[in-house]
């Protein structure tokens, strides 16, 4: 039963890791997060269905296509509901930023239906057994998916000169625009990276869940979870964060009933909060005297 | 004259309007008697939603075209989406009722919404027609005088019958339950574990899932490892795709059989390719041999809907031929009672004394004491083939 739970936990918390990393990149960049990123994840998985069920392209080019509307997305969310709010210094992009989703949630509604569809992959029809335990391959490549964008990113942070930028961008926003370099572009960006992230998401759990108008709620707040969890401004923080949440979640549900999932888990949340309010691996704000 | 209003006729026309539409006017030969349908007809479940208003739109077809009823008025379907939310299917039912004036409410297939209407209806005292929701307490409700009245199953009744297959098809001894977490499921948790014991099995175990539930790994689970030989689920189409999906991803090749409410959906799809594997209950097949009835709907079905090119596609069956055979029962009542007024209509239906339907003969179909017109002997044991729904044989 130990196995079954493991293998469920780690492949829908990377998921869960996936979608917390998009919250983590724009909170460290400029501040503010995406509240609509549970959208994001629907937004991947509904266009990835319409172009390979319902206008038949090849999953390889359906995939680019839709996380490329996720990207789109992610520039629209910020242009509209996050930099008009934070240059006149309100934190009404909190409210802005859910509203949006909302909004997009049911524009997808009325475009897509209201009924869960499939979207049929491969890699979720033949499963690896052993002994009582199946897995779909589908299962061990969220969590390698998952990883390997964390990893990514981190490089992408670090030894790129985009990611020089970002830094510099995060450590001091106004001398780093006295080095010519553009902020607000910046911001926009990690918004666009943030939406992809989440779209992979969707794209990755549609084949083992359905593609629905509404499945971005649940992951989007339960990410949100994560990210707080695994402190927002750490990146490995936040997908071991997710990993830990899928875990304790598929244990729950495996011990006491899925009645008592969310309340264990979210105990759980606040529970660690409350032991470390930065978060589990985020670091302290240092307040320069 | 002028044609300046003074203060007082001003203030007069609008409450002489409103007063006026108050007051309304008696019921018209050319007034049509408005049928109401509260019903899933968006969200997992819209494709019951979709049956029950296509049963109920052929029988009000053949209904009109012998002339109507109460001398020639005409019958008029009106429906309202309760998106398969009490609240909102309580809500709608109050419009039909108050707004709308319909004579009758027949409901769709989500118990927990039905038992929400239930209240409004007993109250107003205006009949409800179940199709498909098949909670126990439905009909029972300890209401008196009970206006709720159904031509569908009855999870009491429906939990033998799928012990009853499990042990004749599977050679069950030690099922494992799967229900989904609410009133529905309570329901036939009660009546399963009466069924396996009157059968003298014991169950593996019973366990819960939400309706959004993304892996149902760990419940399934705990059956295999409680020795479960079958698993017996009731739940809705989406759900009920992910208890399939997550058998199929552990390769526990266990059998399933099912309540109908998986019939209600996109099951197929959802489920993928061990769609086919689940046996579950219907009340109807169009499939094999039919009765004139059987013959006249199916026909008026082909002709109507482009997308029914044989019997197969009637999908949901059971909510097509519900609704079908409860609105004939309903246009008897009426004329029975002579009347829309909803405790004439009640009379009228518990007056009904028999009916060659579409399911089967009616005779006296609803008695004080029993408000639901099919039994046991009524239920047929089901598969999907692809996206068609066919009969179990041998």
């Amino acid at each position: 039963m130990l196995a079954t739970a493991l293998v469920s936990g780690l492949s829908l918390g990377s998921i869960y890791g996936l979608i917390a990393l998009g919250f983590t990149l724009t909170y460290a960049v400029s501040g503010t997060v995406n509240f609509a990123q549970g959208s994001s994840v629907m937004l991947g998985a509904v266009v990835c269905h319409a172009l390979v069920v319902g206008m038949h392209w090849p999953i390889a080019a359906a995939v680019p296509a839709a996380l490329l509307v996720c990207a789109i997305w992610g520039l629209v969310v910020e242009r509209i509901a996050v930099r008009p709010f934070v240059a006149r210094g309100t934190n009404s992009w909190l409210m802005a930023t859910v509203a949006l989703g909302i909004v997009l949630d049911n524009v997808v509604m009325t475009l897509f239906g209201k009924e869960p569809r499939a979207l049929p992959s491969a890699l979720a029809d033949d499963p690896w057994v052993v002994g009582n335990v199946g897995i779909f391959p589908l299962q061990v490549l969220i969590p390698a998916v998952g990883l390997g964008l964390a990893l990514l990113v981190h490089l992408g942070m670090h030894r790129t000169e985009l990611g020089l930028k970002l830094r510099a961008a995060v450590e001091n926003p106004d001398a780093a625009r006295l080095m010519s370099i553009d902020v607000t572009l910046l911001i926009a960006l990690t918004y666009a990276v943030a939406a992809l992230l989440a779209g992979i998401g969707g794209i990755l759990i549609a084949p083992l869940y359905n593609v629905a108008y509404d499945m971005g709620t649940l992951f989007g707040i339960k990410a949100f979870a994560v990210a707080i969890l695994g402190g927002l401004t750490n990146p490995w923080g936040v997908v071991i964060a997710g990993l830990a949440y899928g875990l304790v979640e598929a244990c729950a549900t495996t011990w006491l009933g899925s009645s008592s999932t969310q309340i264990v888990t979210f105990t759980a949340v606040i529970a660690a909060l409350a032991l470390a309010p930065s978060g589990l691996f985020g670091g302290r704000a240092r307040v320069r005297v | 004259m002028s044609k300046n209003l003074t203060r007082r006729q001003a203030l007069a026309l609008p409450a002489g309007i409103a007063l006026g539409s108050l007051v309304g006017h008696p019921a018209r030969a050319a007034d049509p008697v408005k049928i109401g349908l509260v019903a899933a007809l968006s969200g997992q479940s819209a494709k019951s939603g979709e049956g029950i208003t296509r049963g109920l739109t052929i029988a009000i077809d053949e209904i009109n075209a012998k002339g109507g009823v109460l001398g020639g008025r005409m019958l008029e379907l009106v429906r309202r989406d309760d998106e398969s939310n009490p609240a909102k299917g309580q809500t709608a039912a109050r419009e039909l009722i108050d707004k709308e004036g319909a004579a009758i409410l027949f409901g769709g297939i989500d118990s927990p919404v039905s038992l929400a209407i239930v209240p409004v209806v007993n109250a107003a005292q205006v009949p409800f027609m179940g199709v498909w929701a098949a909670a126990t307490n439905i009909t029972r409700n300890n209401a008196n005088p009970n206006y709720v009245f159904r031509v569908s199953a009855v999870d009491v009744l429906v939990d033998r019958a799928l012990i009853k297959h499990a042990m004749t098809a599977f050679g069950t001894k030690t099922p494992g339950l799967m229900l989904v977490n609410n009133g529905w499921g309570e329901s036939n948790l009660a009546g399963l574990t009466a069924a396996a014991e009157a059968a003298g099995i014991k169950l593996a175990g019973a366990e819960k899932f939400e309706d959004k539930d993304v892996d149902m790994t760990p419940q399934l689970q705990r059956l295999r490892e409680a020795g479960a030989d079958t698993v017996i689920l009731v739940g809705n189409a989406a759900p009920g795709a992910q208890v399939v999906k997550t058998l199929q991803k552990s390769a526990w090749t266990v059998p399933v059989v099912s309540h109908w409410g998986i019939s209600g959906g996109r099951f197929p799809e959802l489920a993928g390719s061990w769609a086919g594997k689940v046996h579950f209950v219907q009340t109807y097949s169009f499939f094999g041999p039919q009765n004139e009835v059987g013959k006249r709907v199916l026909a008026a079905l082909m002709a109507k809907y482009p997308d029914i090119k044989g019997p197969g596609d009637v999908t949901p069956p059971v909510g097509v031929a519900n609704a079908y055979d409860a609105m004939q029962l309903t246009a008897l009542a009426l004329a029975k009672a002579g009347s829309t007024e909803g405790p004439k209509l009640r009379e009228g239906l518990l007056g009904i004394e028999s009916y060659q339907g579409l399911i089967k003969n009616y005779t006296k179909p609803f008695t004080d004491a029993n408000h639901d017109a099919l039994n046991e002997n009524d239920y047929v044991m089901v598969r999907y083939n692809g996206d068609q729904i066919e009969p179990i044989t041998g």
